[in-house]
Formats: C-alpha cells, structure tokens, sequence
C-alpha cells in the first residue's frame, strides 16, 4: 500500500503523560507511557479493529488522533494532511470531517443539554434545516439508532446507560464524519440492540464509505465489523493482521490469551473449560520491562536471553504481522488455541 | 432461607410525557453465597431496580410505588435512612454502571479506597491503605503505590471500573451488587475479576447480583438468571433453564442475536420492532407486538402470568399461549 491510498496514516506515534514529583524525588521526570511508538494505517472504507489489555493505551491514542491531546512525537495524516501542524482554529474547521464515540457516555454528554439540543446543531449547519424540517432530521437519527423520536427532549440523566451510549453514537454520526473512532459504542447494550447498531455502522461504512477504528473487549464483535484486527499491549501494536486470520491464527501470546480466554455461550462446557490464566502483573508502562514486554507473563517456552532482547515486529504471512523473536515464532506457533488448549 | 427477597417492586417517574413506569413488579430472591444474573433490554429496568433497592433513586421524580425488599430480615424499603446507612456501609456494596461519574474527580484514588473503611472505623488509617494497596493489586493495577495518588482521569476506562470493584469489595460485604463491573474490561482481565469476586464468595459467602449484557459471563458465572424486559421479570431460572430451555419469546430473540453465532458479513438478527416506551397503561404482554409465536389478538389482550413451567423456571406468559412455546422446546 502506498502513502497516496492511505486515508489515515499514523507514523511512530508517542503519547507520554508526566508524573507528578513528589517532594522528595530529586530524580528525572518520570513518564506514563501510554502510547510508545504506534504506526498504522487506514485505507478509505477500512474498518480496523482495535482490542488490547485494559490500560495499554487505546483510548490515549484514540485521542491523540482526534487531536484531544497532541502526540509527545509522530505525524498523525488524515487525507495526507498531517493533524499535528494545524493550529487549533484550522482544526476546528476540520472537526466534523473526524468524530469519536467515547467510551464513557454519561461522562462526555452535557447534562444541561436535551437531546434535541445535542444533536440538531451538526445536523442544522450541515443541512441549513429549520424548525419541524430539524426536528423530523433530528427524530430519524434517533429511531435509526434505536432510540424513539419521542425522547427527544429529555435530559441524560433520565436516560439509561445503554440509551446514553446510543445518544452519544446519534452524536458522532450527526456531522456525517468521514472517519469515526468508536471507542466501545456498544458495550452497554444488549445484544439484540447491539445488533441494530452494528447493521446501522456496516451500512454507513459501506453506503458513505466511512472509515473507522472500532476498539472493544467483545472479540466476536470485533471480528464481524473490522477487516483488519490490530492488538495492542503495552502502548505498542504487537499483532496486526485480516480479522480473520487473527482469530484462528493468533500467533502472539498475548492475543492467544486474549482469544482463550472469549466465554462461551455454553454453560456446561464453560464450568469446566481451560482458558489460559496470564500470570504475574501486568506490566507497568512507567518502568517498561526491556525487551520482550511479555516475556515475564508468557508461558511460551524461551531462553532468559531471549527475553532480553527486543521482539521484532515481522511479516510472518502475507500481511500478518507480529512482534516475536525470530528465535521464537516457532515456539508460539505451536500453541495456537483450540479445544485442547493447555494452560500452563 | 433468602438473604434478599424482593416482591413487587415497582418504581416510576413522574415526567412531562407521563409516568414511566420503569420497574413495574420485579421478585427476585438470593441466597447466601449464590449469584443472580441479570439480562434483559437496554432501558428494561435493570439499574433502577438496583437503585430501588438502596434507596438511591431521585424523589421527585421518582417513586418507589409498591414492593418489599427483606434483607437480612428486614424491609430495605421501609427501615430508617440511618438503619439503611448502616446496613449500606457494613453489608451491601453496589458498583454503579458509570465508573467516571460516581468516582470523586478532585480525590485522589487512595483517599476514595479507604474512605469507607475509616468513616465506619473498621480499622486504622495505616491499616486501610495497606488494604487498599492489596485490592488494587487484586483487580490487578499495576505500580499501586504510585498510582495510589493519581486522580480518576490519569486511569484508563478499565482501571476506574476496576477501582470501582476494589472500592465495592474493600469492605467485604455480604452482598455486592454490581451493574456492569466488566463492561470496560479485556476479557483476560475480566476472567481475573470474577475469579476475585469468586473467591470472596467462598470465603465469605458473600451474594452477589451481576447485571450484564454479556450472555457469555451469564452463562459462566451465575447460578439463576432473571431475564428483564420492560421494566417486568419475564424469565428466571437456572443458567441452564435459560441457555438450554429458554420460553419466553424475548429470551430466545436475545439469544439469537448474539454476534458470534451468526456469518461475517450478513446483517445481523436483531429482534423486530422498536423497544416499548414504558408510559401509559400496562398491557398484557408488553413482548407481544414483537413476539415471533401464533397467538391470536383476544390472547394477547389476556394479562400475563408469571407460570412455573418447570421446578425452579419461570416464564410470563398468558396462559393461553404456554401451549404455542411448547413446540419450542426440545
Ligand atoms: N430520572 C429518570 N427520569 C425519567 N426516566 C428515567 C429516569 N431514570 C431512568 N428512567 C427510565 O427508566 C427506564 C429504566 O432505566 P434503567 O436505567 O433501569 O435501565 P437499564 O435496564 O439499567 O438499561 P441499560 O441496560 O441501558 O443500563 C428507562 O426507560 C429510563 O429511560
Ligand atoms: N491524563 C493522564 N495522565 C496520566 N496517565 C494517563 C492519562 N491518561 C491515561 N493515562 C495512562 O495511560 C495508560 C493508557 O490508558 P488508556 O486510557 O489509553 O488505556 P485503554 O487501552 O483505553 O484502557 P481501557 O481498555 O481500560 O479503557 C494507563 O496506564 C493510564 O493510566
Ligand atoms: S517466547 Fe520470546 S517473543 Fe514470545 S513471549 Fe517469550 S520472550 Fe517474548
Ligand atoms: S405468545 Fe403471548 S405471552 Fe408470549 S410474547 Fe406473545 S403475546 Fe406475549
Ligand atoms: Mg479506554
Ligand atoms: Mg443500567
């Protein structure tokens, strides 16, 4: 893929936040290194699944692309026009083309607002409509994400968690962005409404050729909405690849756990099931360990030299990509899930 | 005997469009040490029965209309505001649905931890942060002891919801009420916390009632399911009565939707129709403009009844119609 056909390209992206001193530290500023290094890149109409660790930095790079906080380092470039340069009052003009769905509804939501009044201002500037026009407009967003057009003038607070949710996904789509990052849109629904909204997003992406980054914990979610899934662990991308094949052929160990450790729908089978356990703590993205950042909870047989080295981020199948030793790859290929899953 | 029994429960509001009748008649019952599921449609009720429980809800608007609640042998609908603090404090702690919003965001995450234990003085201000650095290590929050003084907003999605749940636990109640403490969770992380929570049940027999959307935690972690649908209980059960046996109408659409079972790339089953506006007068079956069974229209005005159809599994249902969700079932 080349620069010109990327939509969304994001290039070595960094996202540090300082530590507060304490009184008595006379040691360097310390760093939380939320997001270390992340590239990747969209083409138009290209749903990319975005899962990982919670606390391993997808809601900071999320909102280092929308240019909620600015990157410590990287180009960030939507239609190759790079984010990170433009001033705050050309930004602004380009916010409708970029919208996020957060992934705390009620928090992101103004409590003096209705929902009329949260809605009817993107889709009044967008389409000059007034009066009942505005309000028909307004009433068709809500029932398509399955709210009914006679809520429109209540306040948050009456709502409940899942009517939010859906407020705020009614709020992203009114501008009729070009790119969404839906930051767990459907993670309090229930499944049938669920159902609704993911038809109405896959009908979107296909009729406005939306592009989208789609982060949720719910992987059979995930692999029905994104072509490509990339997971993320320790503010780095460690696997990246079709949907797909990542899910039958997850190769790193933390996307193996990841894909174990799924519920199943099945009572019986799930009271005594093997999923795979990760041991140790997670690690702290304060002090990084050095090399393999998943050496110290991997099961995965290596040499402690191995896990000193840095992984390599390697093409391991055509566009499917991993980081892994090269010494290792084979060891972690032998241990794909599947029913016969060992634990240890 | 029950450690919670709810009977009736029923809460409305009082708004510009008319009453809503939120929570129109919900039992429920808990053991000591047992878990209750519960699922059902967005906006079906399922926090403010929570809320009703512990009293939480706005008075105006709100109102609990009717109901019991006998907790330990007393009516948590009825004891005094001081009576139900205390039982709120030492015996049942509730994790709330939104982490952000019901964390302080000007106190540090420390001084949230420990703060029930100092205001009922169960123990030491040394001894709480010791506990509080256990639990955070519990729910699994790396480098605790720096994070101990961070704020709400320097944590991820995930690890407020886990402080919620460190929070909610500190105090080691005997119930533990929880409106979707793993919506924000990866599912490794998730596994962790429920094997937590597992733990202190065995332990300490503690009870727990587990509102969720997901199906898959339902059907890994609960004992009986109550399945809510406009503001009603229309199925309860065992997790197997529900995955196996399901009746009811809804409960079967739910189950259909689920994503995993369905193709890449076709449309997703979603249940038809819109869900019901709880306002205005009860109907019989509130399912029924959506219910994919035969009944005819004089049935579907009959009123509703929540039948046991087998021990330990019941169904609202018109008694006309038990015989359609009979060719349901295996
Ligand atoms: N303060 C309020 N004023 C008016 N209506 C309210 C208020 N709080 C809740 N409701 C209504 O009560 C109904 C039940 O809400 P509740 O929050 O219990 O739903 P829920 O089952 O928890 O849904 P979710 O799964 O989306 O969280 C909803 O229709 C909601 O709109
Ligand atoms: N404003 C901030 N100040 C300091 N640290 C922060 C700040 N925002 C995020 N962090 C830290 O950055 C890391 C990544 O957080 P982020 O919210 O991006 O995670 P996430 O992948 O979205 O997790 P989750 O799935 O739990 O939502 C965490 O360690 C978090 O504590
Ligand atoms: S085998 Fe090598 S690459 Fe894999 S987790 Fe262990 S140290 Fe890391
Ligand atoms: S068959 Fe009767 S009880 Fe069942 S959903 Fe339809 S109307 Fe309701
Ligand atoms: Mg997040
Ligand atoms: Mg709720």
């Amino acid at each position: 893929m080349s620069l010109q056909d990327s939509f969304l390209q994001i290039q070595d992206v960094r996202s540090w936040f300082p530590l507060r001193k304490t009184l008595f530290s006379n040691k360097q500023t310390q760093y939380v290194k939320a997001v270390d290094g992340v590239s990747l890149s969209l083409v138009k109409g290209e749903v990319l699944g975005l899962v990982g660790e919670s606390g391993c930095g997808k809601t900071t790079l999320s909102r280092a692309i929308m240019q909620l906080i600015r990157p410590t380092s990287g180009k960030i470039l939507l239609e190759g026009k790079d984010l990170t340069l433009l001033p705050e009052k050309e930004l602004r003009a380009m916010r409708p083309n970029f919208q996020m769905i957060f992934q705390d509804p009620f928090a992101s939501l103004n409590p003096r607002l209705t929902v009329f009044d949260t809605l009817s201002e993107a889709i009044r500037v967008r389409h000059k409509l007034r009066g009942d026009k505005l309000k028909d407009a307004v009433g068709q967003l809500m029932i398509k994400v399955g709210l009914s057009a006679s809520q429109m003038n209540k306040y948050p607070h009456e709502f409940s968690g899942g009517q939010r949710q859906r407020i705020a996904i009614a709020r992203a789509l009114a501008p009729e962005p070009k790119l969404i990052i839906a930051d767990e849109p459907v993670s309090a629904l229930d499944v049938s409404i669920q159902s609704q909204v993911l038809n109405l997003l896959k009908d979107l992406i296909q009729s406005m050729g939306l592009t989208m980054i789609f982060i949720s914990h719910d992987l059979s979610v995930v692999k029905y909405m994104a072509d490509r899934i990339a997971v993320m662990y320790l503010g780095k991308i460690v696997e990246l690849g079709d949907a797909t094949e990542v899910i039958t052929n997850p190769v790193h160990a933390y996307t193996q756990a990841l894909i174990s450790a799924i519920p199943t729908l099945d009572p019986k089978s799930e009271r005594n099931r093997n999923r795979i356990v990760l041991q140790g703590d997670p690690p702290s993205p304060i002090n990084p360990p050095k090399g393999c950042s998943f050496a110290l909870r991997s099961w995965i047989p290596h040499s402690p030299k191995d896990a000193e080295i840095d992984g390599v981020f390697m093409e391991i199948k055509t566009g499917h990509f991993v980081e892994v030793h090269p010494a290792t790859v084979e060891n972690h290929r032998r241990y794909l899930p599947d029913s016969k899953f060992e634990t240890q | 005997m029950s450690l919670l029994q709810v009977e009736n429960l029923a809460t409305h509001f009082d708004t510009r469009q008319g009453t809503v009748r939120a929570v129109d008649g919900v039992s429920l019952s808990l053991k000591k040490g047992e878990t209750l599921g519960i699922v059902g449609e967005s906006g079906s009720g399922k926090s403010v029965t929570c809320y009703s429980l512990l009293r939480l809800i706005p008075e105006p608007p709100g109102k609990i209309v009717s109901g019991k609640a006998i907790f330990d042998g007393e009516d948590l609908l009825r004891m005094t505001k001081r009576d139900l603090n205390r039982v709120r404090a030492r015996k049942i702690s509730m994790i709330f649905q939104d982490p952000m919003t019901s964390l302080n965001p000007y106190m540090r995450i420390g001084a949230q931890l420990i703060e029930p234990l100092l205001i009922h003085k169960m123990c030491d201000k040394k001894q709480a942060r010791e506990r509080a650095l256990e639990m955070m290590h519990a729910v699994g929050i790396p480098d605790s002891i720096k994070r101990y003084s961070m704020y709400p907003h320097e944590f991820s999605g995930g690890m407020r919801q886990r402080i919620m749940i460190a929070m909610a636990l500190i105090t080691k109640p005997e119930l533990l009420i929880a409106d979707e403490p793993t919506t924000a969770l990866d599912v490794t992380v998730q596994a962790q916390i429920l094997e937590l929570i597992r733990k202190m049940q065995n332990e300490l027999g503690m009870a727990v009632i587990l509102i969720t959307h997901d199906l898959g935690v339902i059907s890994g972690f609960c004992d009986r399911v109550s399945v809510m649908y406009s503001g009603t209980v229309v199925e309860s059960g065992t997790a197997d009565d529900i995955f196996y046996r399901a009746h009811h109408a809804y409960t079967r659409g739910l189950k259909k939707s689920i994503p995993s079972t369905q193709e890449k790339g076709s449309k997703l089953y979603t249940i038809p129709g819109a869900p019901p506006q709880p306002i205005g007068p009860k109907p019989a079956c509130a399912f029924a403009p959506r219910s994919d069974l035969n009944f005819s229209e004089e049935e579907a005005r009959m009123e509703a009844k929540f039948l046991e159809v087998q021990p330990g599994h019941w169904v609202e249902v018109h008694p006309a119609s038990v015989e359609n969700y009979k060719e349901y079932l295996k």
